[in-house]
């Protein structure tokens, strides 16, 4: 695969709610009123409780597999969380290609650089986000 | 600007070692069920869940997702202890031996990763964490403590396979 500054990618997207959360709390012992109950998130600021943004930063590794291949290595990535995702939102990440250059050592592959946006279904800024993958040209 | 809650002694223990944890060997089942939990309700790739598979990819076998917690629920090192109620919240000072700001908001802000080898089914992760550094900023909640915390965690190869820069939010 040979990528190019500018690339973009099919926007990958999830929906979110409880049902999302209790699975992804289950597996990370994540029982933290806030994504549990809505009136501790509205103590916390919020309209109704919110998801976990370690759920999100899964998500957009999801998304680079999605675009790169399952087999594709994800050298680095970084997020911030500027808005919560509250219950009924929907997730949109979105990508492009930042920077290619070959991967030093390895003759075959190259690190592409991406900048990463996480969204809710109305355009608002969820989480922007950044990432290196190392494909296989 | 005078810091509301980073004090001298929570400065002091910037850069020092906390939290020692190791975790149990990694099982298959840990992997599977950490991926049916974050692609739901997708199925997941079946690199995750299906030896054969994963074993003509080239990992040559299951590996974990690169966010996959190897410490949740419990670890090897320090070992299972009885819950309380609630968090605390100055957990990092606790364990550092100071008073830490007594605040009862805890947000994740967010982080920075590098990654090494995938983790993979039998795998034992030791995590180290020290604090990066601790700033304090207006927000809509008022003055907010932000602590940034290193954790690197190495396999039983001593082969780093994160080093983890994560951003809390305290109000």
């Amino acid at each position: 695969m040979t990528f190019t500054v500018g690339d973009t990618f099919p926007p990958f997207t999830r929906d979110s709610g409880f049902a999302y959360w209790n699975r992804y709390a289950a597996v990370n012992d994540e029982f933290i009123p806030i994504h549990m109950e809505d009136d501790a998130g509205r103590s916390a600021g919020y309209p109704t409780a919110f998801g976990m943004g370690n759920l999100t930063w899964a998500y957009l590794h999801v998304a680079l597999h999605r675009w790169f291949g399952e087999e594709a290595r994800v050298a680095a990535a970084g997020v911030q969380f500027r808005s919560a995702v509250t219950r009924g939102k929907r997730v949109v990440i979105s990508g492009q290609v930042t920077g290619v250059r070959p991967a030093p050592g390895d003759g075959a592959c190259d690190e592409v650089d991406l900048a990463l946006r996480a969204e809710d279904q109305d355009g608002t800024l969820l989480a922007p986000g950044t990432a290196t993958v190392v494909v296989r040209r | 600007m005078t810091d509301v809650y980073i004090t001298p002694e929570m400065r002091a223990v910037v850069g020092v070692p906390f939290r020692e944890t190791v975790s149990y060997p990694v099982s298959a089942s840990d992997i599977r069920r950490w991926a049916i939990a974050v692609y739901y309700p997708e199925v997941p790739p079946r690199l995750y869940w299906d030896e054969e598979y994963a074993a003509a990819t080239s990992f040559g076998g299951i590996v974990a997702p690169e966010d996959f917690n190897p410490f949740a629920w419990a670890a090897a090192v320090p070992e299972l202890r009885p819950r309380e109620e609630g968090f605390d919240w100055d957990y990092t000072e606790t364990s550092l031996g100071v008073k830490g700001p007594g605040l009862t908001t805890n947000l994740n802000a967010g982080s920075q990763t590098r990654y090494g080898p995938r983790i993979r089914p039998g795998d034992v992760i030791r995590s180290t964490s020290h604090v990066l550094s601790y700033t304090e900023k207006q927000g809509r909640m008022g003055t907010m403590l932000l602590t940034v915390i290193r954790s690197t965690w190495l396999n039983q190869n001593g082969e780093a396979v994160k080093e983890n820069d994560q951003t809390s939010i305290r109000y």
